[in-house]
């Protein structure tokens, strides 16, 4: 069991889900792949495939017309699949909330593993939820072992 | 018995996709120097191999044939272990081979690209089939470009189909050495570069358009099964050159350092090729192939008819 997770935690491949977002979420997610923040460094990859998919990020307000196929998307993922909502329109909504399309925010739809609020987040920020992410992951199993 | 464990442990399975594994990391390393980054830890290609392999599920396509769509991944990792064995044999100077083996692990090359063809084909995927169509299509363009090389190697070596022949012959010299061996090296570094999907020649998988073309469907085990094919033939392809151009690789004492610096060496250069290099089109491939390589390893055999 210690060495699954242990695999897991060391290569995470991350499939990106925009959705209905002001494209300011998705160009700080690039950043986090670039030379200067280097994510590959602890393993963590962008595929284009869902099938291939450890993490689904998703940032941006989930509309009407966003929810099926995040759902679908979801679904199409092999499990275990971790999910990240990024920026303050994947928490809560964000300036979108009271728009008349829209469809919840994305823990009303998927179950969310971990938040990055921000607005858009910076590279560091979200790096820093993966990390607590895993973290957290970590502390999950202590408690079970200790219950 | 004996065989056996050729196949399974050294050189075959295990040794070669040890080595492979090693190579892939050196090939992300590199790239990350080039791209000014620090780049994946050792043993990124064995966690990237076990997460497959342990953790994640395997979802098959529900409209798709689902035995052959399992199946080859297996099929592919048999025929990369084959021919790593038949190269590696030869070149580590364990046994001779036999005559004709040139030959045949020039067929058992083809057997990876053509099982995902075949696993592509069956996940009844409309992206898988347009990465199978252009993998085909690639296979069609750089086969001929790879028989014409073989060809000239094969002339070089006084007309021996046999690998460890081939590697006598160099005794005095290395093929590489001459005129007609630095083209004969540029023409197979290009095949090995599009029998080993990478950029220019990773039209079937580009990730950014068909998003990985044929593997779109796989996961889990399966994608695993092809992970380990990719990091054999990554071994397998840069020893088979150093086998036909530069000697062999001998593992007697002081000569391993060459041999691995050989290896090291080819990889390298697929690795800067690919780093310098935007995607190709599936048009411009088969132009780059059928036209210019082939016209380049003419003007090789008629360089080698000449002793040159
Ligand atoms: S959180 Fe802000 S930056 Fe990100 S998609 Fe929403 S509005 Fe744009």
């Amino acid at each position: 069991m210690a060495l699954k997770d242990y695999v897991f935690k060391k290569s995470l491949w991350v499939f990106h889900f925009g959705g209905a977002s002001c494209n300011n979420c998705d160009i700080e997610i690039l950043d986090c792949l670039t030379p200067r923040f280097d994510v590959e460094r602890f393993g963590i990859k962008l595929v284009g495939s869902v099938r291939h998919a450890d993490v689904l990020l998703v940032n941006g307000s989930i509309n009407v017309r966003d929810k099926d196929r995040l759902l679908e998307i979801y679904r199409q993922a092999p499990k275990p699949v971790l999910v990240i909502a990024i920026g303050a329109c994947g928490c809560t909504g964000g300036i979108f909330a009271e728009s008349f399309n829209f469809a919840g925010p994305v823990d009303k739809i998927i179950p969310v593993d971990a938040y990055v609020p921000g607005c858009p987040p910076k590279p560091e920020a979200i790096i820093a939820g993966i990390v607590a992410l895993i973290n957290k992951k970590k502390a999950e199993k202590e408690v079970e072992h200790a219950a | 018995m004996k065989e056996l464990f050729y196949f399974l442990v050294y050189p075959g399975l295990a040794f070669a996709a040890t080595v492979g594994g090693i190579l892939s990391w050196f090939d992300r390393k590199v790239t990350a120097w080039v791209q000014f980054r620090k780049g994946p830890p050792f043993l990124q290609p064995l966690f990237d191999f076990l997460k497959l392999l342990l953790v994640k599920e395997t979802i098959v396509p529900a409209k798709g044939s689902v035995y052959t769509f399992l199946l080859a991944p297996i099929l592919s990792l048999f025929g990369a272990s084959i021919s790593a064995v038949l190269v590696l044999l030869p070149a580590f100077g364990i046994n001779a081979g036999f005559s004709g083996d040139i030959i045949v692990i020039f067929y058992l090359m083809n057997i990876p690209p053509i099982a995902y063809i075949l696993g592509a084909m069956a996940s009844a995927n409309p992206l898988a089939s347009v990465g199978a169509s252009r993998e085909i299509k690639l296979i069609i363009s750089y086969e001929l470009t790879f028989i014409l090389a073989l060809g000239a190697i094969i002339y070089k070596a006084g007309m021996s189909l046999s690998l460890a022949d081939i590697i006598a012959a160099q005794s005095g010299g290395v093929f590489a050495g001459s005129v007609s061996g630095i083209l004969l090296l540029i023409a197979l570094l290009f095949c090995a570069q599009a029998k080993l999907g990478l950029v220019p020649f990773d039209i079937a998988e580009a990730e950014t358009e068909i998003n990985h073309g044929s593997f779109i469907e796989y996961s889990g085990a399966p994608l695993a099964l092809i992970y380990l094919t990719k990091y054999i033939m990554l071994f397998t392809l840069p020893a088979f050159i150093a086998v036909v151009l530069f000697g062999g690789l001998s593992v007697e004492g002081p000569q391993i350092i060459y041999s691995v610096l050989k290896v090291f060496g080819l990889v390298l250069l697929v690795t800067l090729i690919r780093n310098t290099n935007p995607r190709l089109k599936i048009k411009q491939a088969m132009r780059f192939f059928l036209l210019w390589m082939n016209l380049f390893v003419i003007i090789a055999f008629v360089l080698t008819l000449f002793g040159l």
